[in-house]
């Protein structure tokens, strides 16, 4: 036994000084997570802020004004230019100058009090997000005054301007009343950080034992007493320590930085969080014994960077998904860190909501470790 | 009665490849007493590497025994590993710790008490003149060295039996000599049994037995002098000005047992030096081939080797079997 833990700490060690002598990789390792986290989340930004609009009050009258106020405080639009008709505003998008356009018709506040107000929003059909982002503002913020909104979208492909509108139709949008505060980032964040240390974990875990393999240091190491359980925790301690540090600067970032509001406990989640990155690194370790070159390693942490994108919810749902998408889900630890993740950090729920998550992964955790320990192969052949 | 170190009964190795079955050790005996140098030579693909593999328990084994020490290959593994140390033919030791580093990883996963590293390490690295280099990279030592840290680290736990792939591949004549100087120290020091796989023929002779290895059978073992005795006849040794013509001529002489190519020079064995000599001169000369004088030199292990793999292949193909193209011996 005293033998069995002196060659995992030898191991640890070993492991620690090869990682921080190569700085390189180091930083890497380190500042990856941050890139990622930057464009991840301005990428996954859906909705559009501040579209440029042009305006026609045919109306001037108080409610009009009240109107052309409410769709600027609500920062989605911007009223760049008064025109005189709505051929002007189709010009101006046409143009490019505005993306959007709002027609106010005449006697505003007297059809407002009669019930029957009509607006016209104008949306360049060119910028799909512009589209969705000003017709999901317009129409809740139409609500609010009762009106009917009449919105055209506008092609500035077409030759003629009004050849290419349509109309949509005039319903409530589930969009703003599900994210209220319109910050589509923050919802996003915890899921990013959780799909970076995934990645982190299986990568690495993978490449430290492939490269080994490569290198024929493996061999060396094979024909010494370690077993190959002492050999996989003392690869598994020094990077789940790595991955700690990762998911530190992650949250920094993402609180101080993105504003990412952390509702829930920080030491529960840094407890799921390494329970979470056990499973990744017995993933990887997994996915090392597959692997005979550095090159299938990486290919096959690309396809699992693939699918952990796709089908474990961290941008669409799973809910609707065919049961074959779900079941591939359930293979990836994401899956159940995700909710964990969101639940924390967004709702600030406790374990009493988390448990089948969590014993999920703690069952996840130890069949990938007894996997891979079996699997890692005592001989070369 | 002399110990067994190495044994192996009728050991058979066979790779499953898509293209069929390969037996890369077929049917091997050896036995090699404790204290003894032994040498496995061979050529490229004679199945050097595999065979010392299957011994230290890293490849499986498709038939017959194999042990060290009275342990066996595959079932007493790790008792093996705690007894035997071991350079593989790459060299593998972690090329970013530093000699130091390496020194001490490999003896605490040995379990090497602290106080004798205290007492060892320094011993070792004098030993093998590394006592300068503690903090270099591993990577960063010249090729000579890196044999040298290699065999201190697998010295590090006193190991009982050492097994040697190829340890000095890539190593400049002086370093080979001094690698080979540390091997006899450890040998009459220390009583070590030392199994080495190597291609160089001035190696082998400094074994006490040597077993050749071709196409996965061990085709001779015994002593350097022995092997050597073996061989037929007196060897010539000459350099004609038009090579192919000469070899060609030599060959279908009568009374010329086997010619071998070494260099510029044709290497002929005669059962008769007396009567052969002036008959070769002649021909040669009739044939209008100028040559340099012909001597008449000392079997070394090289002519023997190729002497004994030019039987075998001969009898390979008698069997149908296909030769195996002997690449890196220049055959």
């Amino acid at each position: 036994m005293h033998n069995r833990f002196r060659r995992i700490f030898t191991i640890v060690r070993k492991e620690t000084i090869q990682l921080l002598r190569d700085r390189r990789t180091l930083i890497f390792i380190l500042g990856l997570p941050m890139i990622e986290l930057f464009l991840f989340a301005y990428a996954v930004t859906l909705s559009v802020n501040h579209i440029p609009t042009a305006v026609v009050d045919q109306s001037h009258d108080s409610r009009a004004r009240d109107f052309i106020n409410a769709l600027q405080r609500s920062e989605y639009f911007d009223m760049k230019m008064v025109v005189a008709n709505e051929q002007e505003i189709i010009q101006a998008i046409d143009s490019g100058q505005v993306k959007a356009g709002l027609v106010i018709p005449a006697d505003f506040s007297a059809h407002i009090a009669s019930g029957d107000a009509n607006v016209l929003i104008l949306l360049d059909g060119s910028d799909s997000f512009s589209v969705q982002s000003g017709y999901s503002a317009a129409s809740a913020i139409s609500q609010t005054y009762q009106l009917n909104l009449i919105t055209e979208k506008v092609s500035k492909m077409g030759a003629g301007a009004n050849s290419a509108s349509s109309t949509l139709p005039v319903d409530t949008s589930f969009r703003v009343l599900y994210n209220p505060d319109m910050n589509d980032m923050i919802f996003v964040l915890p899921g990013i950080a959780a799909i970076i240390l995934q990645v982190l974990a299986v990568g690495q875990s993978a490449m430290t034992v492939v490269r080994e393999r490569e290198l024929g240091t493996l061999e060396q190491i094979m024909v010494t007493p370690t077993r190959p359980i002492e050999l996989m925790l003392g690869k598994l301690i020094p990077n789940m320590v790595l991955n700690l540090v990762v998911t530190v600067i992650i949250l920094i970032l993402g609180v101080f930085f993105f504003g990412m509001p952390f509702h829930g406990s920080v030491w529960l989640f840094f407890a799921l969080a390494i329970l979470f990155i056990i499973s990744g690194i017995g993933l990887g370790l997994m996915i090392s014994s597959v692997a005979k070159t550095q090159r299938q390693a990486q290919q096959m942490s690309m396809v699992l960077m693939l699918f952990s994108m796709l089908l474990t919810g961290v941008i669409y749902p799973r809910a609707p998904m065919p049961w074959i998408a779900q079941a591939i889900g359930s293979l990836i630890p994401l899956t159940y860190f995700i909710r964990i993740s969101r639940g924390i950090i967004t709702k600030g729920v406790g374990i009493s909501l988390l448990w089948s998550d969590v014993v999920a992964l703690i069952v996840y955790g130890v069949v990938v470790m007894i996997i891979a320990s079996v699997s890692f192969k005592r001989r070369l052949d | 009665m002399t110990e067994i170190a190495i044994s192996t009964r009728d050991l058979v190795k066979q790779f499953k490849t898509r293209s069929g079955k390969i037996i890369a050790v077929n049917q091997v005996n050896i036995d090699i007493p404790r204290g003894e140098t032994f040498g496995l030579i061979g050529p490229d693909g004679a199945g050097k590497t595999t065979l010392t593999r299957v011994i230290l328990g890293l490849l499986s084994r498709t038939h017959g025994q194999s042990s060290i020490l009275g342990f066996d290959s595959m079932h007493d593994t790790y008792a093996i590993r705690e007894r035997v140390g071991y350079i593989a033919q790459q060299f593998a030791l972690p090329a970013d710790l530093t000699v130091k580093e390496n020194m001490e990883f490999f003896a605490n996963i040995q379990g090497v008490s602290r106080e004798d590293q205290k007492k060892r390490v320094p011993q070792l690295l004098e030993f093998a003149g590394l006592s300068e280099f503690t903090g270099r990279l591993a990577g960063q030592l010249s090729g000579g060295m890196k044999k040298k840290l290699a065999l201190t680290c697998s010295l590090i736990h006193e190991p009982q039996v050492v097994m040697l792939d190829e340890p000095t591949l890539g190593v400049d004549p002086v370093s080979r000599r001094e690698f080979w100087n540390l091997l006899g120290h450890l040998r009459a020091e220390k009583g070590l049994t030392i199994c080495v796989c190597t291609p160089y023929m001035d190696e082998a002779e400094r074994c006490n037995r040597v077993g050749l290895m071709y196409s996965g059978k061990l085709i001779a073992s015994d002593t350097p002098r022995a092997i050597k005795s073996c061989i037929q006849g007196h060897l010539l040794e000459f350099k004609p000005h038009q090579f192919v013509p000469a070899q060609k001529l030599v060959t279908e002489m009568p009374g010329v047992l086997e010619v071998q190519t070494y260099g510029a020079m044709l290497h002929v064995f005669v059962e008769d030096v007396g009567l052969r000599k002036p008959e070769i001169e002649a021909v040669l000369t009739a044939q209008g081939i100028s040559f340099e004088p012909l001597r008449e030199i000392e079997v070394r292990m090289e002519e023997a080797f190729i002497s004994l793999i030019h039987r075998e292949a001969a009898n390979h193909q008698e069997r149908g079997a296909i030769a195996t193209p002997l690449g890196k011996m220049g055959l």
